[in-house]
């Protein structure tokens, strides 16, 4: 019995762009950042006198199906907050860190850019300006075409996440191995969902690395999986930490964080050995599959065992379930980036999809391009406007060779700060200081970046610093020399392709006098490069891309009205020559496979098939550390409250969540004295920070999991908001990164936790930080 | 509350608590609609475990329950809408109906829950 929910009424959430309903004008379109996450969600936004009442769930748009979270229900906290910024303002150099702005006009604040940025230009050159933006933000499009095309330098990049942890090594090793991206199937690609005759529920759902639910990462909605679950899916689970799914999962397998790669090299080892594969699929879409066999032989169970903490025969269980499930969905999230071994654990990882056959099948794991094949998403797409002279000289690309692939147009997020660090003298091209950060959607030292205090002083020493943003943050009060106002989701026309189906995003409201993301890059081409601008207003920019880089044969117009386009969608797409620039059937790679050995990689010293690497900082590598701090510590779990360092400063959501969390088993908890509740401190060899405990029974005992993202909007803003005091990041490290130049280890550290009290909490982390010339440690270099 | 004054009331919510998630979409949509002070809850959920019932076993479930400041979202119904609890639930595991047709699916539904609250008197 499949509980559906009731059917919305019909004849009041109409299908059209916008109606009457009372007093309200509503209008249908699409939201997404800002206020962020990586989704894109059906919604009725309810104006009255310009203003925007209330906000519901869109029942006519089949991405979210009428469902909202509660960051969206609490939307007009957001667009109203008496702290939005309003107006373009700017700050005397001297008066970095102090309250102290000025309200300037759009114009004075264009003024400046351009005069700023053409002295860089000229005495620097172009490559000295970096653009900067966060994660899945709807900004990620837009900035890397302002930084080509405006800025015209090479250099637009992830801010300060090491390791360019997210996404970024998924996306790059795909690319390698398969050609594309892949997606696990919950009938997203298709108008009528789960009742499309053509999807199949999937037997199982093998989650790697993600709580979707909470994280709903990767242009992906979580509770897709829920649905799938109600009709019949079993979980294979893989997660340090019991949560709802791991509860739920037929097979839980709680690894020792950062040990990925033991535990996927084990299970292909028992499909292998057992003769669990799909022989056909690898006879036929497979390259490499002996050497596949000779990479994991060693890795049997009983070893992923000790190197894992699982038991050995859970791991056997669900290696035969994974095997045997027919369709087996694989959906793998950040985990797997935020880790040195990112790249060989997802070699590792595509090997089970593609040795099971689950490529591109109903239920499986989806071939996935943007629709319409709309050039939004890979940002070498917009690379034609910088030179060939130029993409010499972005920062990672002759040390990671990877980054050469054409997936990523991205400069290396630590090389970046090292270049920071050292005015450009260890360059991997060219020596040139970095002189300027455009800096979008994005609050570092909040935020993403490891080793936050080290990058607190990297971007102070930028001489020039522009901040776009929705409310002043940490990042903002630090470094900024001029603060522009970002418009939110219902305030800027936009579009939405991450992945399918086409959605509208549509301007109905203003808040002052901020403006939409893409206006002010536009804004900003026009001004510094004209000839690259598409036209003055985002319509021409949008219909722009719709007609030279899209498959698409409609204009914006249409799509606002329609809100929601689905192109027409196929399985076995390799079996149908859909793939291939020759049509041929196959893959887009050199042979036409999907590569399990990459000979590339080999060609290029890394190694061409996965292989296992212990955590950098863990109970075995560096034995004499954990002595001292005997706890593994993973970061960045998920709430449904918070989409990262967003959302502190809203009184409603607030009020579910107020203070940051360090989860932990209880038994610890009483081996040190702590009960539920307490505040600790949570400290390695390079800092600490405090969090309060929350009791996790289902967590290794020798395991702690906490909280990312923690600033207090409440507090001094000239103390930065107190960023450093409950930062997670004040513990992990910048330069100690995979091989391939992705993968850091937020996931896999260690750390030791005790109870807060007055006498050590003398000195908080901020004020160390602000005022005594911070942590005193040796800090890593790149190798 | 007889068994009998429960057989008059006429509608209520079935929620079939097994696929809850615990994400607050009800909370906050129902907080929204009225208003209601952050103290304030027309729906909360409660939340069992995670709990080890047996070596291979945890049990961690949420549970929605419905307040006295519940209406069954009565305006909302009056226009044609669903309580917004229900439009708004990510799992989609609420169910809004008269009390006789939601015990039927309730008996169809393992690990679910029929709720009348007190606006239904």
């Amino acid at each position: 019995m499949v509980v559906k929910g009731n059917t919305y009424n019909l004849e009041l959430y109409k299908d059209m762009y916008t109606w009457q309903e009372g007093d309200y004008q509503v209008f249908r379109t699409t939201q997404w950042s800002a206020p962020g996450c990586h989704n894109g969600c059906g919604v009725l936004f309810y104006v009255k006198d310009g203003k925007v009442e209330k906000i519901e769930g869109d029942p006519q748009n089949g991405w979210n199906c009428g469902t909202l979270c509660m960051r969206c229900l609490d939307i007009l906290e957001s667009m109203y907050d008496e702290n939005r910024l309003k107006y373009p303002m700017k700050r005397a150099y001297e008066d970095r860190g102090k309250n102290k702005w000025e309200r300037i006009t759009w114009d004075e604040a264009y003024d400046i850019i351009e005069e700023k940025v053409r002295y860089i230009q000229k005495n620097y050159g172009h490559e000295s300006i970096i653009a900067e933006i966060g994660t899945g933000r709807n900004v990620w499009w837009q900035v890397p075409w302002g930084c080509f095309a405006g800025l015209q330098s090479p250099n637009q990049t992830g801010a300060f996440l090491s390791g360019d942890s997210c996404y970024s090594p998924r996306s790059s090793i795909l690319a390698l191995m398969s050609g594309e991206y892949l997606t696990s199937d919950m009938s997203q690609m298709l108008p009528d969902r789960y009742e499309s005759k053509e999807w199949v529920v999937p037997e199982c759902i093998t989650i790697w690395g993600c709580n979707p639910i909470m994280s709903n990462g990767d242009g992906y909605l979580g509770h897709w999986i829920v649905e799938a679950m109600k009709r019949g899916s079993e979980l294979v689970m893989v997660d340090p930490r019991i949560n709802w799914l791991s509860a739920k999962a037929k097979h839980w397998l709680r690894l020792r964080p950062g040990t990925d790669a033991a535990l996927a090299m084990a299970i292909l080892n028992v499909m292998i050995k057992e003769k669990l594969c799909d022989y056909d699929f690898i006879e036929k879409w497979t390259y490499g599959f002996d050497d596949i066999a000779k990479a994991v032989e060693d890795m049997t169970p009983a070893r992923a065992s000790e190197i894992c903490w699982i038991p050995e025969q859970d791991i056997i269980d669900a290696a035969r379930f994974m095997a045997t499930a027919k369709p087996m969905a694989m959906h793998w999230g950040v985990a797997i980036d935020q880790q040195p071994s990112a790249t060989p654990t997802g070699q590792a990882l595509i090997c089970i999809a593609a040795v099971t056959g689950q490529i591109d099948n109903p239920g499986g794991s989806l071939v996935t391009r943007s629709a319409y094949n709309i050039s939004l998403f890979s940002q070498e797409g917009f690379e034609d406007n910088i030179t060939e002279e130029q993409k010499e000289k972005r920062l990672g690309m002759h040390k990671y060779p990877m980054r050469g692939t054409g997936i990523s147009a991205m400069a290396h997020t630590d090389v970046v700060l090292e270049s920071i660090e050292t005015d450009g003298a260890s360059n991997d091209c060219e020596q040139y200081p970095i002189m300027m950060q455009w800096m979008q959607g994005c609050n570092p030292i909040a935020n993403m970046a490891a080793e936050a205090p080290r990058v607190y002083e990297a971007i102070c020493k930028v001489p020039f610093n522009v901040v776009v943003d929705v409310v002043m943050t940490p990042t903002a009060m630090a470094c900024a020399d001029l603060l522009l106002p970002a418009a939110m989701g219902s305030e800027r026309d936009s579009i939405r392709a991450w992945w399918w189906p086409l959605r509208a995003i549509t301007k109905i409201t203003d808040y002052y006098e901020a403006h939409g993301d893409e206006q002010i890059l536009l804004d900003l081409v026009n001004r510094l490069n004209p000839s690259a601008a598409p036209g003055e207003e985002v319509k021409d920019w949008v219909n722009d891309l719709l007609a030279n880089h899209s498959e698409a044969d409609f204009d914006f117009d249409y799509l606002k009205e329609k809100v929601i386009v689905w192109p027409e969608w196929h399985y076995y797409k390799h079996e149908k020559g859909l793939l291939r620039w020759d049509g041929e059937p196959g893959f887009n790679t050199p042979t036409g496979k999907i590569e399990l050995r990459v000979d590339w990689l080999e060609a290029n010293g890394l190694s061409p098939v996965p292989f296992y690497e212990e955590p950098h900082e863990s109970p075995y590598s560096t034995p004499e550390l954990y002595k001292e701090y005997p706890l593994v510590l993973t970061t960045g779990a998920r709430s449904y409250e918070y989409f990262h360092s967003e959302h502190r400063n809203l009184p409603s959501i607030r009020a579910f969540h107020p203070d940051p969390l360090v989860e932990v088993n209880p038994e610890t908890c009483k081996e040190l004295g702590l009960e539920e509740g307490d505040w600790v401190w949570i400290e390695n060899q390079r800092s600490r920070c405090r969090q309060r405990i929350k009791f996790n029974p289902g967590l290794d005992k020798r395991v702690v999991a906490a909280e990312h993202g923690w600033w207090f909007p409440e507090s001094d803003p000239e103390r930065l908001f107190n960023v450093f005091d409950s930062n997670i990041n004040n513990l992990t490290t910048q330069c100690d990164i995979g091989k391939s130049g992705y993968g850091a280890a937020y996931k896999c550290l260690l750390c030791k936790i005790y109870k807060c009290t007055e006498e050590n909490s003398v000195i908080t982390p901020t004020a160390q930080v602000l005022d005594k010339g911070g942590f005193k440690y040796e800090r890593k270099r790149l190798s | 509350m007889s068994a009998n004054a429960l057989a008059n009331q006429k509608y209520g919510l079935l929620i079939h608590y097994d696929f809850c998630t615990g994400c607050h979409s009800c909370e906050m949509a129902c907080k929204k609609e009225y208003g209601l002070e952050q103290d304030q809850f027309g729906i909360k959920v409660a939340q069992y475990g995670p709990v080890q019932n047996s070596e291979k076993k945890w049990e961690f479930f949420y549970m929605p329950m419905l307040t006295d400041l519940c209406t069954l979202c009565a305006p909302r119904v009056a226009e044609g809408k669903l309580p917004t609890c229900v439009h708004h639930c990510q799992a989609k595991v609420m169910q809004y109906g008269t009390i006789d047709e939601l015990a039927e699916q309730l008996k169809l539904t393992p690990k679910s829950a029929l709720f009348a609250p007190k606006c239904n008197a």
